[in-house]
């Protein structure tokens, strides 16, 4: 017992354990935000796997051929705003249901991606890399978190900034009102001259941007090349994390980072542990977790109002 | 542009619908094609041929329809309910995994039972964990309001890990030269063929006769009637005094049962032992399968062969012409995003310009 | 010099639906500082041509002018910014939001960086003060009285410099003082100068608010009048057109309590619904519960309807213990009316014939191991479609394109045929039972209750329309924050007295009194 305290003491003094847990977190910070987005303005986005998928494939691909990394940054954005917009198509405009239509986008662009990855690299076996976005080595002079910050990349402290940015627009902003009332209450919006429709697609357009970006993190900053199955699953924890942070980009912040610590941990206590537990154990407790907090809010979860009901006009 | 509700929705437009969407989705793929580098015309004769062109590709696309028809099965009776199980997936492999527990471990004797009682045991055991599996997210839906569809989807993950770990101990086979494989099950308790030199098995019948039951079931009995009111209304169904709960619930036994026995057919009908790549996406192609079928259990059986066709007819074609085989995700994929506007257009129909 | 234009033209105005002419060429005017009263029945038109005026639908032919400026068709921004607001009957308000937040909304341009809330405030303060709206800007809306969120209704308009205000059956979830106050408020808003549209099918209160009234009949306007050159009995005929006597209640001997509520209390989204209820309802009597929505009446209507348990207190059925079962009320001859038709009384996407058995499909009659008895299912709908008149393509058509009045006419014929043919229910619990019903399916309902009373049955009529209590009502009790008043006989009771108990200011509540419990 004692030795085990001793281990996690160890640990939470260790950079290596923020660093990594900062790695983690990262996708899920802006995957979280992403699905914040789409949910505050009353649209599930079960698109975020395969806009993930997407996005990864995208960005990096455009590095590969030749354009510089925050290029391949915009490109996987773009290819997040696309596909957001094929779920605004499908769910706001044709009101299908937003379950099945999310499910659909991520088994079309995560099908897509492999398809074209094939087409562009028929015999490849060994996947081809990139040189990805470097540590911020100048940040080691930053008194205390320094050494941790100074292995994160730039694309972590985007991720970071955009909390209280989002934060500011949700609260603050006449569009963030607008995206509140649209998921509160959209009769209500269309009542005061909002045009409903326009507002929920910028609100999953954008979303979906982030969420192209969370993908492009995994293959232009945490590694230098695109696998199959590399998002796995990490898009569906996000939307187990919205529920988590009870909507509000503060507490995703916080939920993505315990998750990740979590995960930092479960990985450094499996390399202690010594293989007495089978690792896929380990592995399991992210899915795990992601169900308890789902649990644990489930009682206490205030979501939109107007979620995942389709709103057509003139219709009780 | 907005939504105008139709007055009522014809059964030929419901009929046609699955058919517009599917060829709509060739169409759109065929750009991919295209872009591939195929010729369109050829790369799809191929597609089909490699489907149905031969006794041999039919016998291999009737052998994937086999658990295709039973994951769309269960996501048809489930979606029925409103209860959106996208656990197929996991369920399929904790079914095969039963299966080898009963007729595998031991040499499939462990209980010195014979073949005769073991084989119904099998089955019983791999429905039973296909229920099971779903039995804890429904209860969260129904109890704590839970999404389920996000619980499943999770669940699929840690399920597949669990295979993992079960081939890595308990269920290895110690012959297997390190190669993540369970024990095989008793050869006695495999199906039977159907098709000489063929791999078709007794499974297609087992999923074409449930699908006959579990049509039956919805139309005729006074559960059907709880469950389609459960899932159009669940309000206006507990005010009618129908037991909503327990329909959730028994609704999830039920299809986590179908998917469970999917991987129980793959186990004793075709490959005779679980490996971690068992089902490419069967779950999620029930899914698109029970979408395209209208949630009807006796259209499943028909779409079922039409997305086995797709996997096993692109499989083929891709060996001969060069088109990645990922063209047959992407077809099923497109299907179900099309199927989904199909059907919205069987109740709605699109104008411009403002009310 | 030309004269001034009205404040508001509507010009030979058509809109149809398919076969269904909403509005069938409809001109009126509004002069500035006039309220207009909109008189009509349910599906009259009134909604459809306020619709148009307000930018949701696009008339098929005519125009409107809004101070001599014509309004672009179907843009409610259009006519937002030419000064016309909406009071909906439903608030078209966001419960999670502050009440500035709902105001504020759509009022900055969206791609402003930041919202000028302190300005915004301050206006909204100044506002309120200037017309006498009170209203804190912080509250969020969830926590507000009905009376309040209308308020925030009217201030959202009037934040916007509305000079043309509709307001759309604004006093059917008031209660009396509340619509007084509200009358007090239009005149204070008339005498600064805006027009009003009162949308309405009560007659006393177009003529006590109104300058000038405009009946509307199956889509057509039918005639305008000169309120003071006007009366009750006129205008009475101008919107019906016909001949329809509302039934009355008639003097019935009573009989036993057949139910028996004694300090009943039941808990709800963590308050308490029901707060020590009492009350006793007996066989051949009509019992009225009387309050403003959202005091507990939904939840008594739950909790005789077996889809609500009570967490104290004992609930009494012909002196049985009743289960929150819907199964078990029902078997016991509960006769039970939803309150929202089609949200509650029916799956729309099933056909007619599976709606009408729904409630006993497991019963031997038409079910026998679990299989439906199809065939005895149909005949007894045929039956009950006949038996209740309800008017329908076929029995296998989807509920859903029933129309209102045809669909609670099913779902009266459900309940009533408790026990197969001619038996009476027990008890018959109706919860706001005729809403948004023409004349003509309103009295048939209340024909319904007032039968089943007099062979013999108990009734419970819930209902925000206190004309509907009074016209069939034996007793009323008034229901406020979960408490419900000891029930009087209804001619005991004055639109005063009634209005003071709904506000929860007046004897007549049991509010303060403890119980024995």
């Amino acid at each position: 017992m004692m030795e085990l305290l001793a281990t996690l003491a160890d640990m939470l003094g260790s950079s290596a354990f923020w660093i990594a847990t900062l790695r983690v977190a990262t996708p899920l910070i802006l995957g979280t935000l992403g699905v914040l987005i789409c949910e505050r303005a009353g649209v599930l986005n079960l698109g975020i796997e395969g806009i993930m998928v997407a996005g990864a494939f995208t960005g990096w691909l455009a590095v590969y051929q030749g354009a510089d990394l925050w290029t391949g940054v915009l490109v996987a954005m773009a290819t997040g705003a696309a596909c957001g917009l094929l779920h605004a198509v499908l769910t706001v405009w044709l009101t299908v249901s937003q379950h099945v239509a999310g499910l659909g986008l991520t088994m079309f662009a995560t099908s897509l991606s492999y398809f074209a990855y094939r087409v562009s690299f028929p015999k490849v076996t060994t996947p081809p890399t990139i040189e990805p976005f470097a540590p911020l080595q100048a940040l080691d002079a930053v008194p205390w978190i320094g050494p941790v910050l100074a292995s994160q990349t730039a694309l972590t402290l985007l991720a970071i900034a955009l909390v209280p940015l989002v934060g500011w627009i949700i609260q603050r902003t006449p569009a963030g009102l607008a995206l509140r009332m649209v998921g509160e209450n959209p009769a209500a919006a269309e009542g005061q001259g909002l045009n409903v429709v326009a507002v929920r697609t910028a609100a999953i357009v954008a979303g979906s941007a982030q969420m192209g970006l969370a993908g492009a993190f995994l293959t232009l900053s945490a590694f230098n090349a695109f696998f199959f199955n590399m998002i796995n699953g990490r898009g569906w924890i996000c939307v187990a994390l919205v529920v988590f942070a009870s909507w509000r980009p503060g507490k995703a912040l916080l939920g993505a980072l315990l998750f990740a610590a979590f995960d930092a941990a479960q990985l450094r206590l499996q390399q202690a542990g010594g293989g007495a537990l089978p690792y896929q154990l380990y592995l399991m407790l992210p899915y795990l977790l992601s169900i308890l907090a789902l649990i644990v809010m489930a009682r206490r979860a205030a979501y939109p109002q107007a979620l995942m009901k389709p709103y057509r006009k003139g219709e009780r | 542009m907005r939504l105008e509700a139709r007055a009522g929705s014809s059964r030929i437009a419901l009929l046609l619908a699955p058919f517009a969407a599917v060829l709509f989705t060739l169409a759109v793929c065929a750009l991919l094609v295209a872009w591939a580098g195929a010729p369109i015309g050829q790369t799809y004769a191929l597609l089909f041929e490699g489907a149905f062109g031969s006794r041999f590709a039919l016998s291999e696309t009737l052998t994937r329809a086999t658990p295709l028809i039973l994951t769309g099965l269960a996501a048809a009776v489930a979606f029925r309910a409103r209860l959106y199980n996208i656990g197929a997936e996991g369920q399929l492999y904790l079914g095969a995994l039963a299966a080898v527990a009963v007729g595998g471990l031991h040499g499939g004797t462990g209980w010195e039972l014979p073949p005769m009682l073991l084989f119904p045991l099998m089955l019983l055991a791999g429905a039973a964990a296909g229920a099971l599996w779903l039995l804890g997210p429904a209860w969260l839906k129904t109890k704590l309001g839970v999404d389920e569809v996000v619980t499943t989807l999770l669940l699929n993950f840690v399920a597949l890990l669990f295979v993992s770990l079960m081939l890595d101990g308990t269920m290895k086979d110690p012959m297997a030269m390190g190669w993540p494989q369970s024990v095989a099950i008793n050869p006695e308790l495999e199906f039977s063929r159907l098709m000489e030199r063929s791999r078709v098995h007794s499974g297609l019948l087992l999923a074409c006769g449930l699908a006959v039951v579990v049509w039956g079931v919805e139309r005729f009995t006074t559960f059907g009637f709880a469950l389609r009111a459960v899932g159009a209304n669940a309000r206006a169904a507990a005010f009618a005094g129908l037991p909503v709960r327990r329909t959730m619930l028994v609704c999830a036994l039920i299809s986590g049962a179908l998917a469970g026995l999917a991987g129980v057919g793959e186990v004793a009908g075709r490959a005779g032992y679980v490996t971690l790549d068992m089902s490419p996406g069967y779950g999620y192609a029930g899914i698109v399968i029970a979408m395209l079928a209208g949630l009807h259990p006796l259209g499943v059986v028909v779409s079922a062969v039409f997305i086995a066709a797709v996997l096993v007819g692109a499989d083929s074609m891709s060996r001969a012409i060069g088109v990645p085989n990922y063209i047959a995700d992407v077809i099923v994929a497109t299907a179900l995003l099309a199927m989904l506007v199909a059907t919205l257009l069987t109740r709605y129909r699109v104008r411009w310009g403002r009310a | 010099m030309t004269q001034t234009p009205p404040a508001l033209r509507l010009s030979r105005i058509t809109k149809r639906f398919g076969s269904l002419v909403a509005n069938d060429d409809i001109s009126l005017e509004l002069a500035s500082g006039e309220v207009l009263a909109l008189l009509g029945e349910n599906g009259a038109g009134k909604s459809t041509l306020v619709s148009i005026l307000f930018g949701h639908y696009v008339a098929d032919e005519g125009d409107i002018e809004v101070a001599g400026q014509p309004l672009p068709a179907g843009d409610p921004k259009a006519a937002l910014a030419a000064g016309i607001g909406m009071v909906h009957q439903h608030f078209a308000l966001a419960d999670n939001l502050t009440v500035l937040d709902n105001v504020m909304l759509g009022t900055e341009p969206l791609w402003q960086l930041f919202s000028r809330r302190r300005a915004a405030r301050a206006k909204l303060v100044e506002t309120a003060q200037r017309f006498g709206l009170s209203v804190n800007p912080d509250a969020r809306v969830a926590t507000l009285s009905v009376g309040e969120r209308q308020r925030v209704e009217i201030l959202k308009a009037l934040y916007r410099g509305a000079r043309i205000l509709i307001l759309d059956e604004p006093t059917a979830v008031l209660t009396p003082q509340e619509s007084e106050s509200l009358f007090a408020t239009l005149a204070q808003l008339v005498a600064q100068g805006l027009s009003i549209i009162f949308i309405s099918h009560k007659l006393d209160e177009v003529l006590r608010v109104s300058h000038r009234v405009a009946v509307l009949r199956a889509g057509k306007l039918v005639a305008t009048r000169a309120t003071r050159e006007t009366g009750k009995a006129e205008l009475a005929a101008l919107m019906v057109g016909r001949e329809v006597s509302l039934p009355q209640r008639e003097r019935r001997p009573r009989g036993d309590a057949m139910l028996r509520l004694q300090g009943v209390r039941a808990m709800q989204g963590g308050v308490a619904a029901l707060d020590g209820l009492d009350l006793d309802v007996h066989a051949g009597e009509i019992v009225g519960i009387a309050g403003v929505s959202g005091n507990g009446q939904l939840a008594l209507a739950q909790l005789l309807c077996g889809t609500l348990a009570a967490d104290e207190g004992s609930v009494r059925l012909k002196d049985e213990a009743m289960p929150a079962q819907a199964r078990t009320w029902l078997a016991r001859g509960v006769a039970r009316i939803p309150e929202d038709r089609h949200a509650v009384g029916i799956v729309g996407d099933l056909p007619v014939w599976e709606n009408a058995v729904s409630e006993r499909l497991h019963t031997p009659a038409f079910s026998r191991w679990g299989v439906v008895r199809r065939k005895a299912a149909r005949a007894f709908t045929r039956q009950l479609v006949e038996r209740f008149d309800v008017r329908l393509s076929g029995i296998d058509a989807n509920t859903r394109v029933l129309s209102g009045g045809n669909m609670q006419k099913l779902i009266l014929g459900r309940a009533l045929s408790v026990a197969g043919d001619g038996v009476t229910p027990t008890l018959i619990v109706a919860n706001q039972p005729t809403w948004g019903l023409d004349i003509g399916a309103v009295a048939y309902v209340h024909r319904c209750l007032l039968d089943a009373a007099a062979a013999g049955a108990a009734v419970l009529l819930i209902s925000e329309d206190l004309d509907e209590l009074f016209a069939i009502a034996d007793r009323i009790a008034v229901m406020f924050k979960g408490h419900l008043g000891a029930p009087r006989a209804t001619e005991d009771w004055t639109l005063a007295d009634i209005g003071l108990a709904m506000a929860g200011t007046a004897a007549g509540t049991q509010a303060e009194v403890p119980h024995a419990a």
